[in-house]
């Protein structure tokens, strides 16, 4: 339970830093925001990548679900992180 | 080895609010993009460290397709789908947080009967969530993507889908007690019903909505994907993955509080309100009565003839000119009136378009100056002093019934207000209704010209017409 209110403490602050930063972002760089917070979102690979690793815990349905979740964190942390820089390049002043 | 791991993860989260921090100017957004990026690589090499991870041909193979397959999709999808891309990148970030969630609750599984894990109600209750936001935001986004595309309509069964919502729910909750009080470690087929069920919900939750509340449902998506993400790290018990999630999170819901005020309704309007053209919208007969013989039709030719003697000309671009990939014609009408020594700006709403800063980006793409792209509240006033205003396929938003008329479905939503301007020319492909489902006052006008056609053509036409002059 401990570690449960302290994950929460964690989480809860990380929105208020979120909500800070974040209402600082000007209307013109909404969409790379969000393709942007987007690709951060592919966080989740770290939890797959452990998935993965073929420690003793894991099991063959597990490391295949391991594995797919590698590859859809992967597009989105590849694909997202490609495309907001694509479009934040096209707002460079000229 | 253990503390230089989640040293990593806290770097990782540190370069993410930095990078986030970047975006608030276009000049550091790219650097900003590029640390948050870095921040991925160390979060990706730090989980590699983590004792668990034993093996790493399948981790290779996996980011190996998974990072073609990304990089493939960014290369190749124009500015216009940008709605549509975001909309599928929120929904397979929620699919990857799904899974993640699954694969763990196998892993728990075989570490509890080795005697290394005992369930607890938080645990529980992370997975139960982890499952319930991804799975949402993978079908839901995905009906999202249906609806921006046009391939799926407005619903009229906005009912059948809350009775259907109400039910899920109600399993749900009842699953996830049976789950957590009594025995969390032996369900397989309980978790896969609720899966399932979960998978149902995100349909019908963004079924009933109407396409034009689609800005409103990427946003909120958007940050299901990164709940989904901090869900998971709670599961997992991972710290990195829950401030990374919470940032996200934050990010989307400010984004939807905004959506929600440009368009003056509630959240749960949106969401639980059914379609605005659906409840509110008048039928064909009505809408071609309302403007039987009052609108003024023009031509290109007469539009060239109007720009040539314009001081001050404002573009207000809505989903119409990304229909109609009309950016680079603006622009390049844009230029023309500028070396006559005109003043050009671009007046941007904010839920002009599909997505928050739609415009923005296919302006962006043609090489406007970002300091010409104008919010609604610094352009408004300057409406008043606009010889023209070239309204390019928006209809809601340039609508005066929202500010004059308190029946109107629209009223009190916050309108930029060419109709002040001296002349208004509409270009439009016809006069059906916009998203509200309204005919739209501006449209017969007294100062108001309609140039029917795609916007694109009539603006070349129009470019064509000014040279000639």
């Amino acid at each position: 339970m401990e570690m449960f209110i302290m994950s929460l403490t964690i989480f809860v602050l990380a929105i208020f830093v979120g909500v800070e930063v974040i209402n600082k972002v000007p209307p013109t760089l909404h969409t790379p925001l969000m393709s942007g917070t987007n690709a951060i979102s592919g966080i989740v690979v770290v939890g797959a990548i452990l998935s993965s690793g073929g420690s003793e815990h894991t099991t063959v349905l597990s490391t295949v679900l391991g594995v797919a979740a590698i590859i859809l964190a992967t597009i989105n942390i590849v694909a997202g992180f490609m495309v907001t820089d694509r479009m934040l390049n096209m707002f460079k002043k000229k | 080895m253990e503390i230089l791991i989640n040293l990593g993860y806290l770097a990782a989260a540190v370069l993410f609010i930095f990078g986030i921090k970047g975006m608030t100017t276009p000049k550091t957004a790219v650097r900003g993009n590029q640390m948050s990026a870095i921040g991925m690589l160390v979060a990706v090499i730090a989980a590699l460290l983590d004792h668990n991870v034993v093996r790493f041909e399948y981790i290779i193979i996996g980011i190996l397709v998974g990072g073609a397959i990304g990089a493939l999709i960014a290369k190749k999808v124009a500015m216009t789908d940008m709605p549509e891309m975001v909309a599928s990148l929120n929904g397979i970030g929620g699919g990857a947080s799904l899974l993640v969630a699954a694969a763990n609750y196998l892993e728990s599984q075989k570490l509890a009967e080795m005697g290394q894990f005992t369930a607890s109600y938080d645990w529980s209750l992370a997975v139960i969530l982890s499952i319930l936001i991804g799975a949402v935001t993978l079908t839901g986004s995905f009906v999202a993507v249906g609806k921006l595309k046009g391939k799926i309509g407005d619903s009229n069964k906005v009912m059948l889908f809350k009775w259907i919502v109400k039910l899920c729910f109600l399993v749900l909750i009842s699953g996830a007690a049976y789950f957590a009080i009594v025995d969390p470690l032996n369900s397989d087929m309980l978790v896969a019903g609720l899966i399932i069920i979960c998978l149902i919900l995100g349909v019908s939750l963004v079924m009933p909505i109407g396409g034009a509340d689609m800005p409103v449902v990427v946003s909120l998506l958007n940050s299901y994907s990164g709940l989904a993400g901090a869900a998971a790290g709670f599961v997992l018990g991972n710290n990195g993955l829950i401030i990374t999630g919470s940032l996200v999170g934050a990010s989307g819901i400010i984004l939807t509080t905004i959506m929600c005020k440009a368009m003056n309704r509630s959240l749960t309007n949106v969401l639980f309100g059914g379609s605005m053209a659906a409840t509110a919208g008048v039928s064909k007969s009505e809408n071609d009565a309302f403007y039987e013989g009052k609108v003024k039709f023009s031509s290109a030719d007469e539009l060239a003839m109007l720009l040539d003697g314009a001081q001050k000309v404002v573009f207000v671009p809505g989903y119409g000119l990304a229909v109609a990939q009309a950016q680079h014609a603006t622009r390049e009408l844009a230029n023309m009136l500028e070396a006559k020594g005109c003043d050009v700006k671009y007046a941007i709403h904010p839920v002009a378009g599909r997505m928050p800063g739609h415009m923005n980006v296919l302006l962006a793409e043609a090489e406007v100056p970002y300091d010409q792209l104008v919010e609604m509240d610094t352009i408004n006033p300057e409406f008043s002093q606009t010889d023209v205003a070239i309204v390019l396929g928006a209809n809601d938003v340039v609508n005066p019934a929202a500010s004059k008329d308190p029946a109107s479905p629209i009223f009190g939503m916050p309108i930029l207000d060419v109709h002040n301007a001296k002349t208004v020319v509409v270009v439009k492909r016809g006069l059906s209704p916009g998203f509200a489902g309204i005919p739209n006052e501006l449209f017969i006008r007294d100062n108001s010209l309609m140039v029917s056609g795609d916007a694109k053509k009539v603006l070349q036409e129009t470019i064509t017409a000014l040279k000639d002059l």
